[in-house]
């Protein structure tokens, strides 16, 4: 096994480079002068010239590359250019911040999900089961801005329950998740956030355990006399390396696809960052938020091909 | 019995006594929704455009010259700031002499100083000096750039010398922002530590600022304009990009004050007792077109599509948040005058126009975003101009790109793009400079300057040159109008929208005044 996951260490390695690479010419890529909204519209070319220097931007991009990885290697992500701040503070703060409201969503839609896709896979085809599909489906469906902006009219607007924006009270700097005057701030995100895993994990952990179920060994393990609730953990043991590989790729997206959501809540996470970076066109936390949650990204799937292997030995491949 | 009456008494004084002292004490707070990603920055020249002037700007610091943003009856105008006049030297039309108020003090406790604003001045233009700061270079350059020199005269005293005789030059002054040379020294010129606890001289002073969340001031007691003291305690500012969002705060009770709500939920936010105060703004919603390589280098055509557009149902697209844009700066504006030629709604006219040079149908391609600072609704607002213009014998073709992509299509000029036409670039008509002679100037073609499309006319050069060199206001007034008449007789652009730039306003805030102005003064708000 430590082979193996030594092994596995090694292959993020290019990936991760791979991903270094694709998000630094990404930014290039896309159109528009990176210097864009740092400068006056009618600045000279002396000006651009000037700034385009002290930025590294004078440099070829090759050479821009290596030294911003040489950089980011030793953990010096740059200067903001819109903030002037250093970028790793931003990302630090504002990961902090998602993987808080990440986590929650993971919370409800793992839970939720396993429990309502395990019971409709024991019922397929019956009315419970297309209920729970049926709920999937909406879940994974409905573009989840357009259910933050509904919870926020009802329960902001018209109840006034539930604060529509920011992240804790006026005056308080930290945020207490003990505290009710501070989680009230994360329930509406954090629902609306969790609202597409719960479909997508729902969904094939019905089709896991439906498939798990018709497998000879069930019934051999029925035959045997064991009881029904023993029999379930060995049909949820084998559904769970495909459960599983989906929860990575689902927590990755909520790390770094909650633009939307984080947006709409005003809640300042890497989403609210990247979404501001973008508009900006702040190259450098571009750069850097895009990175890191591109690792983290990779760092996930690491996890949990180490967990399916730990779950499943036979999964284990050369 | 007389006992229990003078217990009674002295409890309900006792009572009245601490009620009294809790509303003395009750801190009234102004929390208002920017439209911005994050807290503009905080070390002299804000980021995020006019909004970070507006809300960071000028409530921490001033500028030599301030706007007067008290009324929103006319286009707000200039007035003495920390400087408390200027006037050119009569001897040299490159020497402006300036006296400085007279007992300012930063927010540190400094007295500001003639010296302070050399300090300033090398801050932003002298490469070795170790206060100098390339961001903020970048961002006042283009206002600053005409300085040579900053000398000190005496006590109260400086003058700035130009390097071109520049009459217009007050106005630029209006947007250089003076920070403390005492509290950046202490701070050994870190401008992160700056950022964290900045000092001005400004009517709201520092209080916290947590990045991306809000940025709180409080009321600076000791401003040096008691009018302009403010009339509530602290000025809570919070980003909130999102217009849904920033309506639902509103609603919810979060926020007292709303920047930009979408037109479709202002009259839920009225129905709810909001007030929608909106005024005529110094922003040209329109599109500026290319001189040079295609039809629009024939005044017919320019005037044929000014002709095509139906204004007034423009406005109802945008249920009436906007002013018909007819010409390049509002009525209300001073110099707007009274050209010869009102483009109104004429599709015959039009057409007439096409055939007489030729060009009907006569093929054209706008370049247009799909969002973008200021564009206002864009997607919808150009497809209807697109209808309108092909109703009246255009072939419009809309080349539709992001933001960012169409500032790089704006910014290197026509030559770069020679098959676009037109660029709708929604612009700032602040002061003269950018209302009218960047955009038709021949010493302003891009990319040096903003006249994307190289609009050259001799007889607009030369009046140019002409309110350059002329100090008196009354004479420079008289003909920045004639420009402003020249160039909507050339049909300069195609125009279609000034905006009105609504805010909504809790019931519990009173006393604010919309200026005509990108900026406005909190100050005197109260907050019930």
């Amino acid at each position: 096994m430590t082979a193996y996951i030594i092994r596995r260490l090694l292959y993020a390695v290019p990936i991760a480079l791979g991903v270094s690479i694709v998000c630094f010419a990404l930014v290039y890529i896309a159109p528009g002068d990176p210097l864009q909204t740092l400068l006056p519209e009618d600045a000279s070319a002396e000006t651009i010239a000037m700034v385009r220097k002290a930025y590294g931007f004078d440099k070829p991009i090759p050479v821009q590359y290596l030294i911003w990885l040489g950089k980011v290697v030793t953990g010096d992500f740059g200067m903001s250019i819109a903030t002037g701040r250093p970028v790793l503070g931003e990302i630090v703060k504002a990961l902090g911040n998602t993987v808080l409201l990440a986590a929650g969503a993971v919370l409800i839609a793992f839970t939720l999900a396993f429990i309502l896709g395990t019971i409709a896979g024991y019922r397929v085809g019956t009315a419970t089961d297309r209920a729970v599909t049926g709920f999937a489906v909406i879940g994974v469906s409905v573009p989840n801005y357009w259910l933050g902006i509904v919870l926020i009219i009802i329960f902001a607007v018209e109840l006034n329950v539930l604060p529509a924006t920011g992240m804790g009270p006026r005056g308080s700097d930290t945020f207490n998740l003990f505290e009710w005057n501070h989680f009230r701030y994360l329930l509406m995100p954090m629902v609306t956030l969790s609202l597409i895993p719960i479909g997508i994990i729902a969904r094939t952990t019905r089709s896991a355990v439906a498939e798990v179920l018709n497998q000879d060994f069930v019934e051999t393990l029925r035959a045997k006399g064991l009881m029904e609730w023993e029999i379930l953990l060995h049909v949820l043991k084998n559904a769970l390396p495909q459960v599983l590989a989906v929860m990575g790729l689902q927590f990755g997206y909520l790390m770094g696809g909650s633009i939307l959501v984080e947006t709409i809540f005003t809640w300042p996470g890497s989403g609210f960052l990247l979404n501001k970076a973008i508009l900006t066109r702040d190259l450098p936390v571009l750069q850097g938020t895009i990175l890191v949650l591109a690792i983290i990204f990779v760092a996930t799937n690491l996890v949990i091909d180490l967990l399916q292997t730990a779950v499943d030995p036979r999964l284990k491949r050369g | 019995m007389k006992t229990l009456k003078r217990l009674a008494a002295a409890v309900s004084v006792t009572a009245g006594l601490a009620m009294a002292g809790q509303a003395a004490n009750a801190e009234s707070v102004l929390r208002v929704a920017m439209t911005a990603g994050d807290i503009p920055i905080t070390i002299g020249q804000p980021d995020q455009g006019f909004e970070g002037y507006r809300f960071v700007g000028y409530n921490l610091y001033d500028t030599l010259v301030l706007w007067d943003l008290s009324q929103g009856e006319t286009a707000a105008d200039i007035k003495p700031g920390l400087a408390t006049s200027w006037e050119i030297d009569p001897k040299d039309n490159k020497r402006w002499l300036i006296k400085l108020r007279e007992g300012v003090k930063w927010h540190d406790g400094c007295d500001f100083v003639p010296e302070d604003v050399v300090w300033n001045f090398e801050r932003i233009s002298k490469e070795d000096a170790p206060h100098f700061n390339v961001k903020q270079f970048a961002d006042i350059r283009n206002r600053t750039g005409n300085i040579d020199h900053v000398e000190v005269l005496g006590a109260h005293d400086i003058a700035i010398v130009t390097k071109e005789p520049d009459a217009l030059f007050p106005y630029q002054l209006s947007y250089w922002f003076m920070i403390s040379k005492c509290r950046l020294t202490e701070l050994k010129n870190d401008y992160e530590a700056y950022a964290k606890a900045p000092s001005g001289t400004g009517p709201y002073k520092f209080a916290s600022v947590v990045p991306q969340e809000r940025l709180e001031l409080v009321k600076n007691e000791s401003y040096w304009d008691p009018n302009r003291i403010p009339k509530h305690d602290r000025l809570v500012l919070i980003p909130m990009p999102e217009a849904t969002t920033r309506a639902a705060a509103l609603l919810s009770g979060e926020v007292d004050f709303i920047e930009a709500p979408s037109p479709d939920t202002i009259p839920r936010l009225e129905s709810a007792g909001m007030t929608i105060v909106t005024a005529p703004y110094p922003h040209n919603w329109s599109y500026q077109l290319n001189f040079v390589d295609g039809n629009f280098k024939h005044k017919e055509v320019r005037q044929a599509a000014n002709y095509a557009l139906n204004r007034p149902e423009i406005k109802a697209l945008l249920n009436g948040y906007m002013v018909e844009g007819y010409t390049n700066v509002p009525p209300s504006t001073p110099y707007h005058g009274t050209p010869s030629v009102k483009y109104e709604y004429d599709p015959a006219k039009a057409a007439e126009l096409l055939k007489s040079v030729n060009c009907y149908p006569c093929k054209i391609t706008l370049a247009i975003s799909t969002s973008g600072s200021g564009q206002m609704q864009p997607l919808p607002m150009n497809e209807l101009v697109k209808s309108q213009l092909d109703a009246a014998g255009f072939d419009t073709e809309l080349k539709v790109m992001d933001w960012n992509a169409l500032l790089d299509v704006g910014r290197p000029g026509r030559e770069k793009n020679p098959e676009i036409d037109g660029i709708n670039i929604s612009r700032a008509l602040q002061d003269p400079f950018s209302a009218l002679i960047r955009h038709v100037y021949t010493k302003q073609h891009a990319p040096k300057g903003s006249n994307w499309g190289h609009y050259s006319n001799p007889a607009v050069d030369a009046l140019i040159d002409e309110i350059y060199l002329s100090f008196d206001p009354k004479v420079r007034m008289a003909k920045l109008t004639k420009l402003h008449e020249m160039m909507v007789e050339d049909a300069a652009m195609l125009w279609v929208a000034h905006d009105v730039n609504p805010r909504a306003i809790a019931p519990n805030v009173k006393g604010f005044v919309q200026a005509q102005s990108w900026f406005q003064d909190l100050t005197p708000i109260v907050v019930e």
